[in-house]
C-alpha cells in the first residue's frame, strides 16, 4: 500500500512551480488574461519543452509514456500558477488520438502534439448542457454538419476532435471548409472558449471512437478536479498571506479568531479532497471498472468546494478582494470554469446515483 | 502510487481470514449471541496469532508485534468483515493504555494494564471541570500529599461511564503556586471509595452516559501518579492524541454512509423511495464525495506514518472532518425519517404510531453534537488547524491565561 506519490512527482510538481512563478507571475498572467486571444505562444513553448504537453503520449511518438496520475499533477500544479493558455483542451486531443485513433492518423497527429508544434482541442460540448457521449447529436459521416459549443482555444487548434452521435469521434483539420468559430465571451479569460459551426466539413472518424470517448470524458474530469484543487491551494495560500499583512485595529487580521476559522474551515474543505483526484486518476489507469465514477465524484467534489473557497477568499480580502486589480478574481474565474466545464456538480453527482446502483 | 496491498499482505489478510472462519462466531453459530467467555476467549487466541493487543508488550498480556499499519489496517477490515470483536472498546483501552505504556512506571503497567486490555476492568476519564472545559488546564480540582496518599478535593463533570467504572485518570491541581499548565498531575483513583461522588447527567438523548462527579476527601496512593508531579498536562497530551485519532477514524465516516445509504434505500416518501428522489441523490452524493475524502486521506496519513513522515496539516484535520460529516448524515437521516422524525427514540410505547426500525438515527441525530463537543470542540479543532497547520498567531486571549 502506498497511497503517495513518487518523488519524481513531486519533483515534477516542483519544477512546475518554479517554472511558473519564474516565466508567469501574475503580473503576467493578467496580461494573458486582458489580451485578445488569451494565448501566449512563449509560454505555451516553454511549457512543450518541460515536456508538460506530451505526458501522457507514447514514447514512440515523442510522448513520455506516463500516465493520467502524472498529468493530473501537472494539471494541478498549472491550477495553483493559474495557467493560461490550451493545456486541457490538447492534452485531451492527444489523449483521444491516442486512444481511439488509427495508426495512420497517430503517426499524423501525435508526434507534433507531444512537441507542441501543432495545438489540438476538443469540441465536446453542445447547445443546452449536452456535454456526455450519449448526449452528442451531430451526424458524421465523411463530413459534419452542426455546433458545437465551449469548444477550447479552436481558433488556434491545427486538429479538432469533434464528439458526434453515437458517443464516436471525428478529427477535423484546420482550415477544412465550412468551419466557423466565433470566440465566446468566457468568464474565464486564462482559458478561452469557442463556438464551432460545422457545414458539410470533411471529417475522419477515430476507428475507436465510440468505445473510448468515455474515457476521454473522464480523464477531463479528472484534470479539472485537478487543477481545481490547485486553484483552491493558490486561493488557500493568497488569503492566508493576506491575512499575515493587512492591518486593522491596530494588528494584521490573522491575528482576528473569526479570520483564523476561515481559513481553518477553507483549508478542511480543500486538503482531505486531494486523495479524491490522486484516486480517481489512478483509478483510470489501474482500476478501470471503478474509474468512471471515481472521476465523477473528484470532480464534483473538488470543482464545488472550490468554488465556494474562491468565495470565502473574496470576502477574506475585504473590499480589495472584490476589485478587478486583485488577483483573487483569476483563480475565482478559474473556478468556474473548473465547475461548469463538462457539467454541474449536480450532474456528475447524479452520475455516480446512478454508476452506484441507487 | 500502489493501492494493492502486495503479496506479503495478501498472504497475511489470507491467514486472518482462516483464523476468523475457524473460530469466529464460536463454534460457527451464528444464531445465538456469544458468552463473555467465549468472546474472551476468542480475544486472547487471536492475541496469541498476533492479531490483537498488537502494540503491548508481551508481558503486559499483548502481542507485541512491531508497528505496521498495514497489518493494522487489514485486521481492522478483516475483523469487520466477519464481525468479530476487536479490543474492548472504552476509553481505558483507547486512551489510558497508550499512556500507560508511553509514561507509565513498570508496576503501573503490569497492575493495569493487562485486565483493562481484557475488558476486566473499566476506566473513565475526570478531564472536564464545570469551569473547565477547552480551557482545560485552568481546572480546579486539588490533590494535596497527605502522608503517603494524594488527597483530592473538587469536582468533575461530563464524565462518560463513570457510573460503570472501576478507576478514573484523573488531572488534579497538586501545584497550586506554579503556572497554570504546570501545576496539574495525572492520578489514578479507585472509584469504589467513600467521597466518590458520582450522579448521572440526563442528556438530551434521553440516555444518561455522562456524570458528575464529586470527589471529597477522595484518596489515592501517593506513586498512582503517572509521570513526574506537575507533569500531568504533558502526560495528558499523549492521551489526548490517541482520542483524537480514534474519533478521527475515517472508517467511521465510511460505515455512516453505508447506514445512511441503507436508510435512504429503505425508506420511502409520498410512496416513492427515497433513494429515487433528485435531491436525497444529490445529497448522498455530495456526502460521499467527502467519506472518499476523508477515506483516502487516511490512506495518505497510513502511508506516511508507515515511513515515518510527517503527514502534515492533514492529520489536524480527522476530527473536524469526522464531525463535519457526522453533521451531514445527520441532517439527511432526519429528513429521510419523515415523520418518523417525530418520535422520541428513547419510548419503548407503541401506541398510534407503528414502531420505528430507524429510532436509533434519531438518537444519532442528537449524538451528532456530543461528536462535535467531546475531546475538544470543533473551534477548538479550527484554531489547532489554524495555528499549526496554517502558521496563524495564537489567541491573544488564551495566550494571556497561559
Ligand atoms: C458526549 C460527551 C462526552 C464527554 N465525555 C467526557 C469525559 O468522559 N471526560 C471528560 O473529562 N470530559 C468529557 N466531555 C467534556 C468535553 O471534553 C467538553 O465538553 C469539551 O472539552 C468542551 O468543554 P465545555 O463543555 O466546557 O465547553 P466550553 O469550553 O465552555 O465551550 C463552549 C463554546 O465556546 C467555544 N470556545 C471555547 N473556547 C474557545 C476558544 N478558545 N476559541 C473559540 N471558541 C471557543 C467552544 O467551541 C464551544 O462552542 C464530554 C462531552 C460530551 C459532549
Amino acid at each position: 500500500m502506498n497511497f503517495d506519490i513518487s518523488e519524481e512527482q513531486e519533483l515534477l510538481q516542483d519544477t512546475i512551480r518554479q517554472f511558473m512563478a519564474n516565466e508567469c507571475p501574475t503580473t503576467h498572467l493578467r496580461e494573458v488574461f486582458e489580451s485578445e486571444t488569451g494565448f501566449d505562444a512563449t509560454l505555451w513553448k516553454g511549457m512543450a519543452e518541460l515536456g508538460l504537453v506530451g505526458l501522457h503520449l507514447d514514447d514512440e511518438y515523442g510522448g513520455a509514456g506516463l500516465e493520467i496520475i502524472d498529468l493530473a499533477l501537472v494539471a494541478e500544479s498549472l491550477g495553483y500558477g493559474g495557467a493560461p493558455g490550451p493545456f486541457l483542451g490538447h492534452v485531451l486531443a492527444g489523449l483521444a488520438i491516442q486512444l481511439a485513433g488509427s495508426d495512420a492518423q497517430k503517426q499524423t497527429w501525435l508526434p507534433s502534439l507531444a512537441t507542441g508544434d501543432a495545438i489540438g482541442t476538443v469540441a465536446l460540448g453542445e447547445v443546452g448542457g449536452g456535454w456526455q457521449p450519449e448526449e452528442w447529436t451531430l451526424a458524421a459521416g465523411s463530413t459534419l454538419s452542426g455546433v458545437k459549443l465551449n469548444v477550447p482555444y479552436a481558433s488556434i487548434a491545427e486538429v479538432i476532435v469533434v464528439g458526434v452521435e453515437g458517443g464516436g469521434l471525428v478529427l477535423v483539420e484546420k482550415g477544412a471548409s465550412g468551419v466557423e468559430i466565433q470566440p465566446i465571451e468566457g468568464v474565464d479569460r486564462a482559458r478561452r472558449i469557442d463556438a464551432v459551426t460545422f457545414e458539410s466539413t470533411p471529417c475522419e472518424a477515430l476507428p475507436e471512437g465510440a468505445a473510448q470517448s468515455g474515457r476521454v470524458r473522464d480523464a477531463a474530469l479528472v484534470l479539472l478536479a485537478a487543477d481545481a484543487f490547485g486553484s483552491g491551494s493558490r486561493l488557500v495560500d493568497m488569503s492566508v498571506a493576506y491575512a499575515k499583512t493587512r492591518e486593522q485595529f491596530g494588528v494584521t487580521i490573522e491575528h482576528f479568531q473569526a479570520v483564523k476559522h476561515q481559513l481553518a474551515n477553507m483549508a478542511v474543505e480543500l486538503e482531505p479532497s486531494r486523495g479524491l483526484f490522486w484516486y480517481a486518476a489512478h483509478a483510470f489507469d489501474h482500476v478501470q471498472d471503478e474509474s468512471q465514477r471515481a472521476a465523477a465524484l473528484a470532480k464534483a467534489h473538488i470543482s464545488d468546494r472550490v468554488m465556494q473557497i474562491a468565495r470565502d477568499s473574496v470576502e477574506a480580502h475585504g473590499g480589495i478582494g472584490f476589485t478587478w486589480e486583485c488577483d483573487v478574481q483569476l483563480w475565482f474565474k478559474r473556478s468556474m470554469f473548473n465547475r461548469a466545464f463538462l457539467g454541474t456538480p449536480s450532474v456528475h453527482r447524479e452520475r455516480a446515483a446512478q454508476m452506484g446502483g441507487w | 502510487m500502489d493501492l494493492s496491498y502486495g503479496k506479503e499482505y495478501e498472504e497475511f489478510r489470507e491467514e486472518v481470514r482462516d483464523f476468523l472462519g475457524a473460530n469466529w462466531p464460536p463454534g460457527g453459530d451464528k444464531d445465538r449471541y456469544p458468552t463473555k467467555e467465549e468472546t474472551c476467549q476468542f480475544r486472547d487466541d487471536a492475541t496469541a496469532k498476533g492479531y490483537l493487543r498488537r502494540s503491548i508488550p508481551k508481558q503486559y498480556g499483548g502481542s507485541e508485534q512491531p508497528p505496521d499499519e498495514i497489518r493494522g489496517a487489514i485486521l481492522r477490515e478483516e475483523f469487520t468483515r466477519a464481525r468479530a470483536p476487536m479490543d474492548p472498546p472504552g476509553i481505558g483501552t483507547m486512551m489510558l493504555v497508550p499512556t500507560l505504556l508511553d509514561r507509565g512506571e513498570a508496576w503501573q503497567k503490569e497492575k493495569f494494564v493487562p485486565p483493562t486490555t481484557r475488558g476486566d476492568i473499566n476506566w473513565c476519564q475526570g478531564y472536564s471541570e464545570p469551569g473547565s472545559g477547552s480551557d482545560l488546564a485552568s481546572l480546579k480540582t486539588r490533590g494535596e500529599l497527605v502522608g503517603d496518599e494524594w488527597v483530592i478535593n473538587g469536582q468533575k463533570i461530563w464524565t462518560s461511564g463513570a457510573t460503570n467504572a472501576d478507576y478514573m485518570f484523573c488531572l488534579v491541581r497538586t501545584e497550586p503556586d506554579a503556572p497554570k499548565h504546570a501545576g496539574i498531575s495525572y492520578l489514578l483513583i479507585d472509584m469504589n471509595q467513600e467521597g466518590m461522588d458520582v450522579r448521572p447527567l440526563k442528556q438530551m438523548t434521553g440516555g444518561s452516559d455522562f456524570n458528575e462527579v464529586f470527589l471529597t476527601d477522595v484518596r489515592t496512593p501517593k506513586d498512582w501518579i503517572v509521570g513526574k508531579r506537575g507533569e500531568g498536562w504533558l502526560v495528558s497530551r499523549t492521551t489526548l492524541k490517541h482520542e483524537r485519532n480514534s474519533i478521527g477514524a475515517a472508517a467511521q465516516s465510511s460505515a455512516m454512509f453505508q447506514g445512511i445509504l441503507h436508510l435512504a434505500k429503505s425508506t420511502s416518501s409520498g410512496g416513492r423511495p427515497n433513494i429515487e428522489d433528485p435531491s436525497i441523490r444529490q445529497r448522498l452524493a455530495e456526502i460521499e464525495g467527502y467519506v472518499r475524502a476523508h477515506e483516502y486521506s487516511g490512506y495518505r496519513q497510513m502511508t506516511r506514518n508507515a515511513r515515518n513522515e510527517d503527514p502534515g496539516i492533514i492529520q489536524m484535520m480527522n476530527k473536524l472532518n469526522s464531525t463535519n460529516i457526522s453533521h451531514m448524515v445527520s441532517k439527511l437521516a432526519l429528513d429521510l425519517l419523515g415523520d418518523d422524525g417525530l418520535l422520541d427514540p428513547t419510548s419503548t410505547s407503541r401506541a398510534g404510531y407503528r414502531p420505528s426500525d430507524n429510532r436509533s438515527w434519531i438518537t444519532q441525530y442528537m449524538y451528532s453534537l456530543g461528536i462535535a463537543v467531546a475531546g475538544g470542540t470543533a473551534n477548538i479543532q479550527r484554531n489547532v488547524i489554524g495555528e499549526r497547520g496554517l502558521g496563524l498567531p495564537r489567541d491573544s486571549a488564551a495566550n494571556r491565561s497561559a
